[in-house]
């Protein structure tokens, strides 16, 4: 007599069970994600002002989105800002966490002030710091708005000062998961405190690394609020021929600003960046993810 | 027993999911039809609420009102017509709008709500004479003063009669502020709250001009020759030059221009008739004079007026609601009551039987008509791309308020007048 293998598969309770309890979330994310997904990239091949009014073009949208200056312009800003920020946030996020991990009084205190910025909303945190430095620049008589490097710089550090503490929360959860043993060991056996943290101390983080630039490179790119709120793109370089390129706007913002300009051909074109803008942050991640894997060591 | 309620839970979860794709607002009387109005006006909300809750008390129609945030009208408007409850009654307020939203709207030549119209000056075509929306109220706009501070001064409101006038005493009030206690200008903030008094507002005076020389616009015209950006740096510069605030303070703003005004600090104030409610209180005999810039015979001229408050109604919904929607229309304009609640919001209405006007500076400018001043139609309308369009202009703005070299008003003329060119094309591809 031989078993069913469907059924046997059946009779284990938490394969039954399973199904049930991954629904509600498997139809959230085909609702939420998966549907809405498959419909922009649809709407990237139409035209269109209703999305349930879209007609087939084709790739037209692909090539007006490519031809565009201004999301070329918008393409290289937002890498440029990218890497900085990648750069300086993981690196002070680490120090951060290392200093606050050596046990000296009132770390929990300092862990907790500086997670506080990243509860703050994009918004909101855009619209104080543009007041901060607003406020220190009008004494000079100018403004953020007034140079391309002000607002780079404005909102590199306005990204510091948010994302750093909840970087520094993943590092510290991966320096105190450095074995001790091993720090003893190669203590015991004469290395500084430089040997330490660059031979034991950080390969063993190596798994914080990856996720903490594998985050700063995505939130690097996918910048929006922080963006719309503390610059807008401002300042212009106003062109001769009458056009103007929005020298700190970055590929979000430029993405929606196509999106609601009143062309009728714009929604599509807005559309087709933004699945060229998945494909780009999708790609960078992952590329970025198996770099930094081959990198991590075996505990 | 724990197996029925883990199950029990785990279904109502998942309903929870569907939730909100259920259909709420069906119109309870498939015949009848319903009324749902996507309101372009946040001041107006609340009035227009308390009139929908009284219609439907009185006929039994359903009305649905939903006011779009500030600033937000054509993100909800796009969201809200995609779904299968869609607004009847929406707003197309310029030949922009027009563009994006003709296919949507019923040409409304012949309806009843058509026949009630005082005027046709603010009503929108499209390019093949289609009607697409029609003004349910009209604003204007112009230069606010408190003739009490020019008389302070030792001017008198007769000085004003034209950009030299203006100049005069403009200029005498900010260099003796000091000693008077009070400035010219309220500020002219070039943030997202206040720069388009100056971007959509005073940007009017030139196309307005250029408009006239052409005969009128009857639709956006692809280039514009900027033949009166002088007129409009004239008006432009006295007002950031003899202001409260130095230029160099005004692009990310934060002054508060109407208080300002309100408590006295300013003599003018560059708004628009839906301030009257607010600056009447402190200050009863504001008035409204025109954009004074130097053109030749401004003394004819009068203030700005026009809207972009247009009704449209919905194509693509059922007869039933359209007609519910005209009917609706109808009785907001000519029933006494309702007009009556409408126009202490909306200034005036340019409808046969609505209520009269109780706006100072709407009277402002039907007194300057009357006196045979030409009125300033709002040209303005027709800027291609708005948002890009002025925000490129307060980009240029910015720089040239920072430092008003020749070379950063060249990029301003190059924003306003080559920027044009450059929009219209990007809005018709």
């Amino acid at each position: 007599m031989h078993s069913n293998p469907l059924k046997k598969y059946w009779k284990n309770p938490t394969r039954r069970w399973a199904l049930l309890f991954l629904g509600p979330v498997v139809a959230a994310f085909a609702i939420g994600f998966v549907w809405p997904f498959i419909q922009g990239i649809w709407l990237s091949l139409c035209k269109f002002r209703l999305i349930s009014d879209a007609k087939f073009i084709g790739f037209g949208n692909f090539a007006a989105a490519l031809e565009d200056p201004s999301f070329r312009h918008a393409f290289w800003y937002t890498a440029l800002f990218a890497v900085v920020s990648l750069v300086l946030i993981n690196v002070l996020a680490f120090a951060v966490a290392y200093v606050l991990t050596q046990g000296i009084k009132g770390s929990n205190l300092f862990r907790t002030v500086f997670f506080m910025p990243n509860l703050i909303g994009g918004i909101v945190l855009g619209y104080i710091w543009s007041m901060i430095f607003d406020g220190i620049l009008s004494r000079y008589g100018t403004s953020i708005l007034m140079e391309t490097r002000y607002g780079f710089w404005g909102l590199i550090i306005l990204m510091l000062w948010q994302q750093i503490g909840y970087m520094m929360i993943i590092y510290i959860a991966g320096l105190q998961a450095v074995p001790e043993d091993m720090l003893e060991a190669a203590r015991i056996d004469g290395a500084n405190r430089r040997q330490i943290l660059f031979r034991v101390t950080i390969p063993n983080v190596m798994p914080s690394i990856t996720i903490c630039t594998f985050l700063s490179l995505t939130n690097g790119f996918k910048l929006f609020d922080q963006n719309m709120a503390l610059t807008a793109g401002q300042p212009f370089l106003i062109q001769s021929d009458g056009s103007a390129i929005k020298t700190t706007e970055m590929l979000a913002l430029n993405i929606y600003n196509t999106f609601y300009s009143s062309s009728n051909t714009s929604p599509g074109v807005a559309q087709a960046k933004a699945v060229l803008f998945f494909v780009l942050v999708a790609g960078l991640g992952l590329l970025q993810l198996s770099y930094t894997r081959k990198r991590e060591v075996q505990q | 027993m724990k197996k029925t309620f883990a199950i029990l839970l785990a279904v109502v979860l998942v309903l929870g999911l569907f939730a909100g794709c259920a259909q709420t607002d069906k119109p309870a009387d498939g015949e009848k039809g319903s009324v749902y109005w996507l309101n372009f006006k946040p001041e107006l909300d609340e009035t227009i609420q308390a009139l929908g809750k009284t219609y439907t008390e009185k006929t039994g129609v359903n009305v649905k009102i939903v006011t779009a945030a500030s600033g937000t009208y054509s993100q909800t408007l796009t969201s809200e017509m995609d779904k299968s409850g869609a607004p009847t009654l929406f707003v197309i307020g310029n030949q922009a709008g027009v563009k994006q939203w003709k296919d949507y709207a019923k040409d409304l030549k012949g309806t009843a709500i058509e026949q009630e119209l005082s005027t046709d000056a603010y009503n929108l075509y499209d390019e093949s004479g289609k009607l697409c929306s029609i003004g349910y109220c009209y604003e204007c706009y112009g230069i606010i003063v408190n003739p009490t501070l020019i008389e302070q001064a030792g001017h008198s409101m007769d000085e004003i009669k034209n950009f030299e006038g203006l100049k005069a005493v403009a200029e005498d009030i900010h260099a003796r502020a000091a000693e008077l206690g009070f400035d010219a200008f309220s500020s002219s903030d070039m943030d997202g709250s206040s720069s388009w008094r100056f971007t959509g507002h005073m940007a009017n005076l030139e196309y307005f001009y250029e408009e006239r020389d052409a005969g009128g616009w009857t639709e956006c015209p692809a280039s514009l020759s900027g033949k009166y950006m002088e007129n409009f740096k004239n008006l432009y510069d006295l007002c950031i030059n003899n202001s409260l605030t130095a230029p160099t303070d005004l692009a990310t703003g934060g002054h508060d221009a109407e208080n300002e005004f309100k408590t006295g600090k300013a003599a003018f104030f560059v708004n628009g008739s839906w301030e009257y409610a607010a600056v009447s209180e402190a200050v009863p005999n504001a008035t409204m004079i025109p954009y004074y810039c130097g053109v030749e015979g401004e003394e004819k001229a009068g203030l700005n007026c026009g809207t972009e408050n247009c009704w449209a109604v919905n194509a693509k919904a059922s007869e039933a609601d359209q007609q519910a929607t005209i009917d609706f229309m109808v009785w907001l304009v000519t029933d006494p009551d309702a007009s009556a609640k409408m126009v202490e919001q909306l200034g005036i209405m340019p409808y046969k039987k609505a209520a009269a006007s109780s706006n100072g500076f709407l009277n402002d400018a039907a007194k300057y008509t009357d006196n045979g001043c030409y009125v300033m139609d709002w040209a303005t309308n027709y800027q291609p791309n708005v948002d890009d369009y002025r925000a490129t202009l307060v980009a240029a703005l910015n720089q040239y308020n920072a430092d008003q070299s020749d070379a950063n008003w060249e990029a301003v003329k190059t924003a306003f007048v080559d920027g044009w060119a450059v929009q219209y094309a990007a809005a018709n591809k």
